[in-house]
């Protein structure tokens, strides 16, 4: 009994990396901003959210692990075996766009948490690019796994700030549970905000492909849902400690809208220079994880259900598509941030319209293929969980929809 | 030289019959590989109605860019055949292995020569050449898109070193698929191929190799991923791998696997009990490490007695490094091989012995081992028991891969 157990508990060290990871980084700059004004302008009332955006992460993220443990294969091979190269096609080049602009968020985050240590960005950013294309490149993907893993354990730093703030427990604790609507533009707009940002398309693809890259197979998913699963759980509770931290500095004291997170960081400051460095440097771990994570998924994916040769295993010279893809990612992400007139706010909004576009093909791809028999034996969903992943994906698709039109709205204004 | 289509441009292009009216156009095509592994031998047609309609090679009185021409009125509906390969179905975006340049690809396309009525599959396309004309057809004339691709250079495996991949060993026999070709690839190559394959495929051709050649290929697999196959595989073929594999390796193995299934395949094999003490063993300990297969002679013995000894066992020689002279069962000392090369027969085997012997107790630590063999630059390290009984040996690429690892 006691052997098996420690068989299990080996097995689940042996997985953990993949769920983890792409829980937490979904918890980049342009997420930390969203939860950052949810808790600036509304204090402690949009925490109930969480727990259905919690519920709703892990419906698809355990779709997609199972798919990569059970298939042996990514969720964009998937999609060119069974819908064909020019859906696939289609897919990966809103994919490659709406990537490029989340890439720009993280680099833009990286420039402006620097900023408040009184680093230039014209410093930082290529600084950081160089930092971001060496690590994977010149790495094997054991290491940088691990690099990434040690990379989560620092978003421990929003849990710090948000004690250090030393918010109203009560009413966080109250506001958690008890759903509050205000039927005002500004509060919806935020709740789907916080929704859209919370399941983006590139994170099934990258959860599928690690999945598969780290060879967890159908023998050993008992365990690596179960690191999925705990990967949302703490996403959530960042998310819930970052919420906290702005609506006990700003949102309890004074409401109002910040311009960028750093902007937040900077709010925390009348409650000691710990918790506004702690923020400030959680803001800056995550900017650089997922500028490291979202070019080198987009080039994964995208030279996979192409079928070009991919991996940090190969040579430049053997998989030449593969990095010149993930170098310019990089290189026009992290230059863009430098020039003073670009439309950073714009190339958001226009990446959360891309997502929004993505999004529901990607999730109702997923439930047919995760439905599919003769790929998934007997692992494909049963009743009830169809019943709920289908709520799940329209829930999201209508939210998603919506967002769309605010962003559009935003955009033309 | 003869014309050249593409499937891409096949599909669709308009069948006429003996009167010249449109039947419908190309749906899929068909090869039967066990009457010709490379003619196109059905093409199927979807016309007006639901069905479709199959068409035989015979059929045909000429095939060009502008369409199939009939020869035959009678034409039969499709319907499903276990030997034919669709080259829609079955091969176009799926992956396949490139003998020739030891690696899966994912087909893009086909190629196809013209040859009067019959079209013979030429190569298979991947890259972006193929992917560009795949994206374009329909959308845009074909000359254009064929001068389009001109500049990109076409990356293409001929028909020939194209292997599918096909889990059922049935389908496979009608197919006339075999993995022949694997067993002539080095084992290192079989098990990057394997690697890139899903769980399936992977264990179909663990499976459908020999089992020395898949003992090679699966100690080069990724440790993980060496467990599932095994434990996916019967429990008779994955003891006669094992039993193919060094017990030190099979020991490593089956450490990964449950616990259960790792006792029902441990008593299917022969070497149990060589197995079964090696697993005693703590995990970094040199015993793990280390391979039971040495040569070993009395202290007594002569550079004519080993020569014999190697010439009565060939397989033995493969990597040998060093034999080992025993007294009773100690170890005395260590001969390198090399030095056997320039002695007389009649010349005892002391004689040459090493300088110093070192040796490894087996509960010492790796990391211990490696310390071993960088300070005395060692090619092959003896392990010993607590009596001094030679009990195996450690080679410099168990070091290696160990080193690897961390």
């Amino acid at each position: 009994m006691f052997r098996r157990l420690k068989y299990h508990i080996a097995v689940f060290f042996s997985v953990i990396g993949p769920g983890f990871i792409t829980a937490v980084v979904d918890n980049d700059a342009g997420g930390i901003y969203t939860y950052s004004q949810a808790g600036a302008r509304y204090g402690y009332l949009p925490l109930w959210t969480l727990m259905p955006i919690m519920v709703l992460l892990i419906v698809t993220q355990e779709m997609c692990s199972r798919m990569g443990a059970v298939t042996g294969k990514g969720l964009s091979d998937l999609i060119r075996e069974e819908f064909g190269l020019r859906t696939t096609f289609f897919m990966m080049a809103i994919l490659v766009v709406a990537n490029l602009m989340n890439v720009m968020a993280n680099f833009a985050g990286i420039a402006s948490s620097l900023e408040l240590f009184h680093i230039s960005r014209y410093f930082s950013v290529p600084l950081g690019a160089i930092i971001v294309w060496l690590l994977v490149v010149k790495g094997t993907y054991a290491r940088v796994e691990k690099v990434f893993l040690f990379a989560t354990v620092l978003y421990i730093s929003y849990i710090v700030a948000g004690i250090l703030v030393k918010p109203d427990w009560k009413q966080a604790a109250l506001y958690s549970v008890k759903p509050e609507f205000m039927f005002e533009y500004g509060y919806l707009t935020m709740l789907i905000g916080m929704v859209g940002t919370s399941v983006a398309p590139w994170m099934q693809f990258y959860l599928q492909a690690a999945i598969v890259e780290k060879g967890v197979g159908a023998k050993e998913y008992a365990e690596s849902r179960i690191e999925v699963i705990v990967g949302c759980v703490v996403m959530t509770v960042i998310a819930f400690f970052i919420i906290v931290a702005c609506a006990g500095a700003i949102g309890s004291v004074a409401p109002r809208d910040i311009k960028d997170a750093a902007d937040a960081a900077e709010g925390l400051k009348p409650f000691g220079t710990y918790a506004y460095l702690m923020f400030a440097a959680g803001l800056f771990n995550a900017s650089l994880f997922a500028a490291c994570i979202l070019p080198l998924s987009t080039a994964y994916t995208v030279c996979e259900g192409l079928g070009f040769e991919s991996g940090v295993n190969f040579g430049f010279r053997e998989a030449p598509i593969f990095y010149w893809l993930f170098t310019l990612l990089i290189v026009v992400g992290g230059g863009v941030v430098l020039l003073p007139s670009f439309p950073l706010v714009k190339a958001i909004l226009l990446s959360q319209v891309l997502n929004g576009i993505l999004l529901p093909l990607v999730l109702v791809f997923m439930i047919l293929l995760v439905n599919k028999r003769r790929l998934m034996r007997e692992w494909t969903n049963n009743a009830t969980y169809n019943v709920v992943a289908w709520t799940a994906v329209v829930v999201m698709i209508g939210l998603t929809l919506a967002l769309i039109g605010i962003s559009v709205q935003q955009l033309t204004i | 030289m003869a014309d050249i289509l593409y499937l891409t441009e096949l599909l669709g292009l308009k069948v006429y019959d003996l009167k010249g009216r449109v039947l419908g156009r190309v749906r899929d095509a068909a090869i039967v590989p066990l009457i010709d592994p490379q003619r196109v031998d059905r093409y199927l047609i979807g016309g007006s109605g639901t069905s479709w309609l199959a068409v035989r090679h015979d059929q045909i009185q000429r095939i060009s860019l502008n369409g199939l021409r009939l020869r035959d009125e009678v034409l039969t509906p499709y319907h499903n055949d276990e030997y034919m390969l669709r080259l829609v179905r079955d091969l176009l975006d799926q992956q396949i292995i490139d003998a020739q340049g030891r690696k899966v690809v994912r087909v893009t396309d086909v190629t196809f020569t013209i040859d009067g009525s019959e079209l013979k599959v030429l190569e298979v396309d991947v890259g972006l050449r193929s992917v560009l004309r795949r994206l374009a057809q329909g959308l845009l004339p074909r000359d254009w898109i064929r001068s389009l691709q001109s500049p990109i250079a076409p990356q293409s495996i001929s028909w020939q070193y194209c292997n599918i991949v096909e889990p059922d060993p049935q389908r496979r026999l009608r197919l006339n698929i075999t993995h022949d070709f694997l067993e002539k690839m080095h084992p290192a190559d079989i098990a990057d191929i394997v690697e890139e394959l899903g769980p399936e495929d992977r264990e179909a051709i663990i499976a459908s190799l020999d089992e020395e050649v898949a003992a090679e290929a699966l100690s080069e697999v990724d440790p993980d991923m060496q467990a599932s196959i095994l434990e996916a595989l019967e429990t008779e073929k994955a003891a006669d791998i094992m039993d193919e594999m060094d017990p030190g390796e099979a020991a490593d193995v089956l450490a990964e696997i449950e616990e259960e299934r790792a006792d029902e395949i441990m008593h299917e094999m022969e070497a149990e009990d060589e197995v079964t003490e090696l697993l005693e063993f703590a995990d970094d300990s040199a015993g793990r490490l280390m391979s039971t297969e040495f040569v070993a002679l009395a202290d007594d013995a002569t550079v004519a007695m080993a020569v014999r000894l190697l010439k009565e066992n060939p397989e033995s020689i493969e990597a040998l490094q060093a034999i080992y002279l025993l007294a009773g069962e100690k170890l005395m000392a260590t001969v390198p091989l090399a030095r056997l090369l320039l002695a007389q027969g009649d010349t005892l085997l002391v004689k040459l012995a090493a300088e110093n012997s070192t040796r490894v107790k087996v509960d010492a630590k790796q990391s211990r081992v490696v310390e071993l063999f960088d300070k005395y630059n060692l090619l092959e390290l003896p392990v010993v028991d607590a009596e001094e009984r030679l009990v195996g040996v450690i080679t410099a690429d168990d070091v290696i891969t160990l080193l690897r690892d961390e």
